[in-house]
């Protein structure tokens, strides 16, 4: 396995409040880690550092990227950062509406990434849209419809093609299945899965849900106050806590 | 096969002042190709604490757990996936999978993590649907929705599927009417005689028996201060 | 008739200068938006208050103006911007495309092919062509300078999509040499290929205060899937002077519905007749 993420010594403050501190790890290809916590632990400003929305107040994040190979992604310029964002890496959002442009077609929704690379036949643009929506289970038969008229999951689903149709090598997910009914959530879990699989790419996972991390995650990041207080496989750490935030997370779930 | 020396584990309680419960110390057990060794002892000696160490789903305090190489008490998260995925298979007494998948994918799924075909893995998840006796029109539904008894031969096929060198039972058989025990002890002999080596906790005596070449009481590793 | 109480062309020398600086500025950075002080002019916005202050920063003494308004010189917005200049500059005016040194235009460009010593300025009421597609400035300025210009052609893919072709009939989105992303402003499909022409062009938006430019012989593409593009016109030569190759607009000619199609371009239209040619609708 080769290493495509490293992180060193990261650090991100709001003014006298700490957003995440001292996150050094390493991640390799075909990987799936969730950093978990509670709501506030800082697991989104870690998200948002290592994907160039935010800037961090120090340290490294050396990405191996495609074209150029390992790559410092927070010194390196706006543009470069900007390439990466829509060839390398994906980004998720928890709420289909802010990762859709929702007045323009499932089409034009899924060949954006391809024509900000520069794809200018139509009709090859056309065809890949429909293969990503086939692949993410949604009729080809709707590729002109609004996103509008989808459903929650759809939409989801929909900003999956929208993102892996460059195959990425980083994908970034918060909150994957959050606002959506439990029955949805499994489909898009086991197409997740399915993907990371097959495509070979390396998944970050943001949730608080421990049942969707135990199900994708191969590996955790246990966050606190910012602070990474414990990592190890999933089902480890799961079953087997070692730090005592750990164990009253682990502790607090409900069963089913 | 599996080489395990001088293994400790105990429990810390946060929430309860930090209380420390020692489970196991100095457990030395080695496993070799073709055999099967069953783990004894009462209810609470540690017997499924030192399956999952071996699995590394729980963190042993000393020792070492060696196989393929590997020494799942200090290795590397991504080496013990690595390991997971081609050496060392294990059936839990849960079954863990994303609700709505069906038996089929379910059982298919550790062919395809190692990179077999998806036609080839299917083929070989059907066969073993059918010799685990899993009715034709349960597996296109998902096995959330299983009897207790389905979900432990579903468990099986799945576990079965991929030809692991190294094996560990967490009671295969304890939900399961005599003829379906018949029906799942199979293919663990099959496993058995090409030399995988294999772990198990076995509560019916027969079936351990049956399955096993000889059987290791963790009453012998109980440590002092809590004896 | 010059009339005393006006400084040269309207506006006061120092606006002129900044403006000038701006077109300056606009020339070396051929189609990128470059920002300057709009004034007040006597005139409402949407009326060609950009274009009428990037004419009077650009007019000299010596200069002959040509005004036209969808090609016509004979239209309100025409004739009174005009008569504005004749008045608050005292210059020559024209309706001869190949007499005028500066031509301000409103949706349209001669169909005379223009000369290296001639200046044609548009009257630009959107500048930005990214702004239907995002609406923060913010935003649309980072677009530029990264070249970041996926989102137009997302806006082409709708368009054929939808439509079944690119339904953008004017106003077509332009890449400037490779680089700067520009709105030719609202001059239709047909006239997208002649913006490489001979003659200076400068873009003047009042209400937005921008202005931008293109040196002579600057490459112009429309923006395009790799399908060629279509510069649409009406299927039918001008009724008065029988042109093949001109942009036409459709007249309604009496109650009962029967129209005529006559070239937009009026100077081009009576230049042809002076020289003999002869539609099928010409008296």
């Amino acid at each position: 396995m080769s290493l495509l993420l490293s992180v060193q010594d990261l650090r991100k403050t709001y003014g006298r409040l700490i957003g995440c501190t001292n996150i050094c790890f390493d991640l390799f290809v075909g990987e799936v880690i969730g950093p978990v916590g509670e709501s506030g632990s800082g697991k989104t400003t870690l998200l948002n550092c290592l994907s160039g929305h935010l800037p961090p107040d120090q340290g490294q994040v050396i990405f191996d990227t495609r074209s150029d190979g390992p790559r410092n992604t927070v010194t390196m310029s706006e543009p470069a950062r900007r390439m990466l964002a829509r060839t390398d890496w994906a980004f998720v959002q928890q709420h289909a509406r802010d990762g859709l442009r929702m007045n323009v077609s499932a089409g034009g929704n899924v060949g954006e990434r391809l024509m900000a690379l520069g794809a200018r036949h139509y009709g090859d643009i056309r065809l890949q849209a429909e293969d990503w929506l086939t692949r993410v289970e949604i009729d080809a038969s709707r590729i002109d419809d609004r996103p509008a008229t989808f459903s929650g999951g759809m939409q989801q689903r929909l900003q999956i093609a929208r993102n892996l149709i460059t195959g990425p090598r980083l994908v970034f997910r918060d909150e994957p299945t959050g606002g959506l009914h439990v029955s949805v959530q499994a489909r898009l879990l086991d197409m997740l899965r399915g993907l990371v699989r097959d495509m070979g790419l390396l998944a970050m996972i943001v949730t608080h849900d421990l049942a969707v991390v135990r199900l994708l995650a191969d590996r955790l990041m246990v966050i606190k106050d910012g602070r990474v207080i414990e990592t190890g496989l999933t089902d480890q750490v799961l079953d087997d806590p070692q730090a005592a935030h750990t164990q009253l997370l682990v502790s607090s779930v409900l069963q089913v | 096969m599996i080489r395990i020396e001088n293994v400790s584990k105990s429990f810390t309680l946060h929430s309860q002042g930090g209380t420390e419960i020692p489970v196991l110390q100095g457990t030395t057990l080695g496993v070799a190709p073709g055999e099967c060794v069953a783990l004894t002892g009462p209810s609470g000696v540690g017997k499924s604490t030192l399956m999952r160490m071996i699995y590394g789903s729980s963190l042993a305090a000393c020792g070492s757990i060696c196989m393929g190489g590997v020494d799942v008490a200090k290795a590397a998260s991504r080496d013990i996936l690595t390991l997971r995925r081609h050496t060392l298979g294990y059936v839990s007494q849960f079954l863990r999978v994303v609700p709505r998948v069906p038996t089929l994918d379910v059982v298919a799924e550790p062919l395809l993590a190692v990179g077999h075909h998806p036609v080839a893995a299917r083929h070989r998840a059907e066969h073993l649907l059918a010799r685990l006796n899993i009715p034709k029109r349960l597996w296109g539904l998902s096995p959330t929705t299983f009897s207790g008894g389905e979900q432990q031969r579903v468990r099986i096929a799945r576990d079965f599927a991929y030809d692991y060198p190294a094996l560990l039972l967490d009671e295969p058989t304890a939900s399961l009417d005599p003829a379906n025990r018949a029906v799942v002890l199979a293919p663990i002999h099959e496993a058995k005689a090409p030399g995988a080596a294999i772990v198990g906790i076995f509560h019916n005596v027969p079936t351990r028996a049956k399955v096993c070449t000889r059987a290791v009481d963790l009453s012998a590793f109980i440590p002092r201060e809590a004896a | 008739m010059t009339e005393e109480a006006y400084n040269f062309a309207y506006l006061n020398e120092q606006t002129k200068r900044m403006i000038r600086r701006a077109i300056l500025k606009g020339l070396a950075t051929p189609g990128y938006q470059v920002p300057f002080a709009s004034r007040e002019m006597p005139m409402p916005y949407g009326w060609g208050t950009g274009g009428v202050q990037v004419s009077a920063a650009t007019l000299t003494p010596e200069d002959t103006f040509k005004v036209i308004d969808q090609g016509a010189d004979d239209t309100t917005n025409a004739v009174s911007i005009r008569k504005f200049v004749e008045r608050t500059a005292g210059i020559a005016t024209t309706t001869k495309t190949s007499d005028a040194k500066v031509i301000q235009t409103r949706h349209r460009i001669p169909e005379a092919p223009l000369t290296e010593d001639q200046i044609l300025i548009y009257q630009v009421p959107i500048p930005e062509p990214l702004r239907f597609l995002e609406p923060r400035e913010t935003e649309t300025r980072k677009m530029h300078s990264r070249e970041d210009y996926g989102l137009m052609h997302v806006k082409l893919y709708e368009d054929i999509a939808q439509h079944g072709h690119i339904a953008t009939p004017y106003a077509y989105p332009v890449r400037v040499e490779g680089r700067y992303l520009m709105d030719p402003s609202p001059i239709p499909k047909f006239d997208t290929p002649k913006m490489e022409m001979a003659a200076i062009q400068l873009f003047g938006a009042g209400r937005e205060q921008r202005i931008y430019a293109l040196p002579p012989y600057t490459k112009v593409t429309p923006l395009d899937f790799e399908d060629p593009f279509d510069p649409s016109k009406a299927p039918h030569p001008c009724g008065l002077c029988g042109a093949e190759d001109a942009y036409l607009d459709e007249v309604i000619t009496d109650d009962t519905g029967r129209r005529m199609f006559v070239c937009s371009d009026t100077d081009y239209c009576e230049t042809r007749r002076e020289a003999g040619h002869r539609g099928k609708d010409a008296a």
